[in-house]
């Protein structure tokens, strides 16, 4: 057998393929990364909420980002409730205090995080949201205890800009 | 190809077809010999052939009143149905259309099923077969999304938001996939786009299923492999022809019923609200001719595995020309499979069933033993079976039972009969 030897042409083949799937990378790229959230899409990250109207007891929806936002005004009895969960039994372990920065107020992405459908307030087994869709069931915290969800409702980025103004995103 | 050499009679088909022979691809068709055995569950190939072109014809209709944007989309759906001139009878048969095209494909796979034409040699045509089905899915679900109403927005956030099972980069899909953080305006122009682009995929794949088909020609009644032409095959045409026509006739009665009498009992009624992304419908469920694998995701608890039980469900008849270890194709000759064949119709149908039934107590038993035992089905039964059954002896020719020469028995009796 005569050994192989690397000729001129072999590396001319190798370098016009490794330059030919550069150019079609190159190509392809932005025809995907069209489909991603565009300029005017992410220009609505964020929005401010006048929360001064809303009761103890009482939750509102806002949308934000085309999701509903829930921001709910827990009662004494609620926020001692949500405190007073074995940790060490939830499916997504996480402390009320984590979720919550003021114990009174809920702030969270009012989307199941199971296949995306919106909760029913006041539902389910556990006094907090019940997701019609598939049921899971969600404690006064947002934390899943009960159906198909992975994970505990999702805490988004939010500040008290003032005593009555949370900024979301 | 037909044996002999085609040759166009007349000077200027000569010309024509030297240049371009579509003369003698027409001449193939005509001439193509068929299994003269074969019965009207054969028919459904051409129906399915037709119910893609009707939902081509009246989707093109459609597109030319339907204006893609969350803020327009469900009233120009409204205009069309009352504005437009025979608007409502287009998107009733295009609505209605999806649903024949789905009853059809269904009875088209089953009788594969039942007199195993997915075998050597025909596993190419399945497998393509296969691809078809879930490009008519994905259609099926994209035109779903396009009124906008609650079913079509909350379907489009359900489906989409199965790809973020997918661990690590499935957020990112999904988000890709939506062109922002929900289903909006951006998913909406992408999906009229798709529900667009794919039947004429379909088109496309089914010129291959055909032409697969063409290659070793069409499986029959007692699945044997037989000569061609021959005494046990007719021409294509005028015989297969007619007995396909009327057929599509009887289906065309049941299409038009629907159409006609009851043109929304397929439909949810929820879908007539417009899209609201803040309140999800108490009650949802896809369209009928998905229940069976909704059931399945369903049944299992885990996010993760439950798609990924719901794909192989689908998956998984791709691998059945190598799942089925049995020689014998048709399931005429097959004592057990027929049994359990019958058994997996009935799995399938209860699995619909439950899987428009909420998803609790009972139902979700049901569901979870009828998933395991589609599963099993496919990856226990089916391989033992052909080592295992006895099969009936199958004769050599379609004419033979009646003309003699037999191995089975009970033919070659009646051939003595025949003779005294």
């Amino acid at each position: 057998m005569t050994e192989k030897k690397t000729n001129r042409r072999d590396f001319l083949f190798t370098a016009t393929y490794a330059v030919g799937a550069v150019g079609a990378g190159a190509v392809i790229w932005p025809m995907i990364d069209q489909m991603n959230p565009d300029a005017s899409v992410k220009a609505l990250a964020s929005t401010e909420v006048d929360v001064s109207s809303v009761d103890p007891g009482k939750t509102i929806t806002v949308l934000w980002r085309g999701k509903p936002v829930f921001i709910r005004r827990r009662t004494q009895e609620e926020i001692a409730e949500a405190k007073s969960v074995d940790i060490e039994e939830l499916k997504h372990p996480e402390k009320d205090e984590d979720r919550a920065k003021n114990p009174e107020w809920l702030v969270m992405l009012g989307v199941c995080t199971h296949l995306g459908c919106v909760p029913l307030d006041q539902k389910g087994d556990y006094n907090g949201w019940f997701c019609p869709c598939h049921g899971s069931h969600y404690d006064i915290s947002g934390r899943i205890r009960k159906g198909p969800a992975p994970t505990n409702m999702e805490i988004p980025e939010y500040k008290f800009v003032d005593a009555n103004t949370i900024k979301i995103g | 190809m037909s044996e002999h050499e085609y040759v166009p009679k007349s000077k200027a088909g000569k010309w024509f077809n030297d240049r371009l022979p579509l003369l003698t691809l027409a001449n193939h068709l005509t001439d193509y010999p068929t299994p003269k055995n074969l019965n009207y569950w054969w028919t459904f190939g051409g129906i399915l052939t037709f119910c893609l072109i009707t939902q081509i014809v009246t989707g093109l209709v459609l597109a030319m009143h339907y204006i893609a944007h969350a803020d327009m989309a469900f009233g120009s759906v409204e205009h069309i149905m009352r504005d437009v001139n025979y608007g409502w009878l287009i998107r009733y048969i295009h609505a209605n259309g999806a649903s024949m095209f789905f009853l059809a494909v269904y009875i088209h796979i089953f009788r594969s099923l039942f007199y195993g034409s997915y075998k050597s040699p025909r596993e190419i045509i399945w497998i393509i077969g296969i691809i078809i089905y879930l490009l008519m899915m994905a259609a099926a679900f994209l035109g779903y999304v396009l009124p906008w109403g609650q079913m079509s927005f909350w379907g489009a956030t359900v489906i989409t938001n199965l790809f973020s099972a997918i661990p690590l980069i499935g957020e990112g899909i999904v988000t890709w996939l939506w062109g922002g953080y929900s289903v909006d305006n951006p998913t909406l122009t992408r999906f009229f786009t798709l529900h667009y682009l794919i039947p004429f995929l379909i088109l496309g794949l089914v010129v291959l299923h055909i032409w697969a088909l063409h290659i070793p020609g069409n499986n029959n009644p007692i699945g044997i492999d037989i000569k061609k032409p021959s005494k046990d095959t007719v021409p294509f045409h005028p015989y297969i022809v007619i007995k396909d026509g009327f057929a599509l006739l009887m289906f065309m009665i049941v299409f038009a019923f629907f159409v006609f009498y009851t043109p929304n009992i397929l439909g949810h009624a929820d879908n007539y609200i417009e899209a609201n992304p803040l309140v999800t419908p108490a009650h949802i469920v896809p369209e009928w001719y998905l229940l069976p694998f909704y059931a399945i995701l369903r049944s299992v608890p885990d996010k993760l595995l439950g798609v990924i039980a719901m794909l192989s469900a689908i998956l998984i008849l791709a691998a059945l020309p190598w799942l089925d270890t049995s020689k014998i194709r048709s399931a005429v000759f097959r004592p057990l499979y027929k049994q359990f064949y019958w058994i997996l119709v009935a799995d399938v149908l209860i699995l619909g069933y439950v899987g428009a039934m909420p998803a609790e107590g009972l139902y979700l038993l049901i569901a979870r033993i009828a998933t395991a035992y589609y599963f099993l089905h496919f990856l226990v039964v089916l391989p033992i079976l052909g080592f295992k059954e006895r099969t009936t002896p199958v004769p050599l020719s379609i004419t033979e039972p009646i003309l003699g020469g037999s191995p089975n028995l009970a033919t070659v009796k009646n051939k003595d009969s025949f003779k005294g």
